[in-house]
C-alpha cells in the first residue's frame, strides 16, 4: 500500500513530469518508438502472412520463424546493435529490435487467421466462381479479421511493454524512470513507471478495439 | 599472434576470446541454464493446481486466466525491479518474476489439455470406478501431456530469452556478460553470448521435443485422427497462439 501511495505522489508531482527524463519526454520516445516499430512490422508481417494464408504455403516457415523469434532475446539484438555503427542513429536500434520482435507474432497470426478459415466456406466460394482475389478480399480477410486483429492488439500490448528494454542499453522510452528510480533504490519511481507503461498500453489496445468497431464489419446473419 | 589481435582490434567474432574466458562463459552457461531450469519446474508446479481450479467453473477460470494473462504485461525490467524490495538482489528474484511469465503459457496449455480429454474416456474410467485422483493421475494427465508438454516447450524457450534481463540485478546468466559488454563495446563478448544464449534455447527446445516423443508415443502414430478432433473442442490451439493479449481488468 505504501509503495502504491508512494507512486502516486510520485506522479503527481509536477517535477517529476518535466525536463529531459520527465514523464511526458519518456512518454513522447516510448510512443514514438513503438508506434513506429508496430506500423513498419504491420507493414510488412502483414501482407506476407494474409498471401502466405492465402496460396496455403509456408505453414513451417511462419510457425519456424515465429519459435526462432521467441529464442532471441530483445535484450541481446539491442546490446548487438548498440555495439555496432548503428549506435550513433538516434532511436533506430529500438526501432529496428522492436520491428524484429514483434514480427513473428503479427506474421503467425496473419497466416493461422486465414488457414483457420472454414475450408467448405473456401471451397464453397471457388464453386461460385470467385476468383483469387474476389476469395481473398471478400471471404478469407473478413473471416480472417477476428484473428488478426487479436494478434494486432497482443503486438502492440507486448511492443509497448518491451519497448521498456531499451533503457537497459541507454537508450530513451518510460524504461528511464524505472532504471532511474531503480539506480536510486526509489521503488516508488519504478512503480510509477511500470504503471505508466500499464496504462499506454491499455489505452493502445482500448483504441485498437475502438478501432475495430468503427470498420464497417459484414453483416452478421 | 592472429588470435591476440582480434581482442586488440575489437572483432565480432574473436576465438581468443572465446578460449581465454571460457571459465566465465561456462559460469554464466551454467547459471542460465539452472535460472531457466528452476522457473519452468517451479511454473510447471504451480501451473497444475492453478489449471485444475480454473476448470471447476467460470467463476475461478476468468481470474486465474485474466490474473496470468495480465502478468504477462508487465514489462520485465519493471517486473524485475518491482520484486527487489521482496528479494534483494538475489537469483530468487529473477527466478520468482520468470515464474509469474511461464504461468501464462503453462496454465492455458494445460487447461486446453485437460479439456481435450474426450467425455467419453472420462465416463468410461468412472464406469471402471476410477476415483477423481486416480482419474486425473492416470487418465487425465496423461491424456493432457502433449498440449501441457507443447506448453513447457514454449515457456522454456522464452524463458531462456528473459533470463538476460535479469541482468539488471547481476542474475541474469549470460545476460550478465551482455551488459558490461555494451558499455564498454566488446564486440566478441556481445556476439558470443547472444549466440550462446539463442543456441541454448534451440537445444532445450531440442530436448524438450525428445523428452515430449519419448512420453507421448501414441500422438506419432495417429496423428491425423489426433488433428481431426482437436479442430471440434476449439482448445484455442495452444502451440500457435500462445500468450495473447492483456484482456482482463
Amino acid at each position: 500500500m505504501g509503495v502504491l501511495a508512494g507512486a502516486w505522489d510520485w506522479l503527481a508531482t509536477g517535477a517529476n513530469w518535466s525536463g529531459e527524463n520527465g514523464v511526458w519526454h519518456r512518454l513522447g520516445e516510448h510512443v514514438y518508438v513503438s508506434g513506429i516499430s508496430l506500423a513498419v512490422a504491420c507493414a510488412v508481417a502483414l501482407p506476407v502472412g494474409l498471401w502466405l494464408g492465402h496460396i496455403g504455403k509456408g505453414g513451417a516457415l511462419a510457425v519456424n520463424i515465429s519459435n526462432i523469434g521467441r529464442a532471441v532475446p530483445v535484450f541481446a539484438v539491442l546490446a548487438l546493435f548498440m555495439v555496432s555503427p548503428l549506435r550513433s542513429a538516434g532511436y533506430l536500434p529500438t526501432i529496428v529490435a522492436l520491428v524484429l520482435f514483434a514480427l513473428p507474432p503479427l506474421l503467425t497470426n496473419a497466416y493461422v487467421g486465414v488457414r483457420e478459415v472454414d475450408r467448405s466456406v473456401v471451397e464453397a466460394a471457388r464453386g461460385m466462381g470467385m476468383s483469387g482475389g474476389q476469395l481473398f478480399w471478400r471471404v478469407e480477410l473478413p473471416l480472417a479479421r477476428e484473428l488478426v486483429m487479436t494478434g494486432l492488439r497482443s503486438g502492440a500490448v507486448q511492443v509497448i511493454a518491451t519497448a521498456t528494454i531499451a533503457a537497459m542499453v541507454g537508450q530513451g522510452g518510460l524504461g528511464r524512470i524505472i532504471t532511474a528510480g531503480f539506480n536510486t533504490y526509489n521503488t516508488a519511481q519504478v512503480f510509477a513507471g511500470a504503471l505508466l507503461v500499464a496504462a499506454l498500453a491499455l489505452l493502445v489496445e482500448g483504441a485498437l478495439v475502438a478501432a475495430d468497431r468503427l470498420f464497417p464489419r459484414p453483416a452478421a446473419r | 599472434m592472429a588470435g591476440q589481435n582480434c581482442l586488440v582490434a575489437n572483432d565480432w567474432i574473436c576465438w581468443d576470446y572465446v578460449t581465454s574466458r571460457s571459465q566465465e562463459l561456462t559460469d554464466a552457461t551454467v547459471q542460465h541454464v539452472w535460472i531457466t531450469g528452476v522457473s519452468v519446474l517451479v511454473g510447471l508446479v504451480v501451473s497444475l493446481p492453478l489449471a485444475l481450479l480454473a476448470r471447476r467453473g467460470r467463476r475461478w477460470a476468468a481470474p486465474v486466466l485474466g490474473l496470468t494473462t495480465l502478468l504477462y504485461t508487465v514489462p520485465s525490467l519493471a517486473m524485475f525491479s518491482l520484486l527487489l524490495p521482496l528479494f534483494g538482489l538475489s537469483a530468487s528474484l529473477v527466478v520468482t518474476g520468470l515464474v509469474l511469465y511461464s504461468l501464462t503459457i503453462l496454465v492455458r496449455n494445460a487447461m486446453a489439455g485437460l479439456e481435450a480429454v474426450p467425455e467419453e474416456v472420462r465416463e468410461a474410467a468412472r464406469g471402471m470406478g476410477y476415483g477423481p485422483g486416480r482419474l486425473l493421475w492416470q487418465v487425465e494427465l496423461p491424456l493432457a501431456l502433449p498440449a501441457l508438454l507443447a506448453g513447457v516447450r514454449i515457456a522454456t524457450v522464452s524463458t531462456v530469452a528473459l533470463t538476460t534481463v535479469g541482468s539488471i540485478v547481476g542474475k541474469g546468466g549470460l545476460g550478465n556478460l551482455i551488459a558490461p559488454a555494451v558499455n564498454s563495446s566488446f564486440k566478441a563478448q556481445v556476439l558470443t553470448a547472444s549466440v550462446l544464449c539463442v543456441l541454448l534455447a534451440l537445444v532445450a527446445d531440442l530436448l524438450l521435443l525428445g523428452v515430449q516423443r519419448l512420453l507421448t508415443p501414441w500422438t506419432r502414430a495417429t496423428r491425423a485422427p489426433r488433428a481431426a478432433r482437436r479442430m471440434k473442442p476449439v482448445p484455442a490451439e495452444p502451440a500457435v497462439s500462445g500468450p495473447t493479449t492483456a484482456k482482463g481488468a
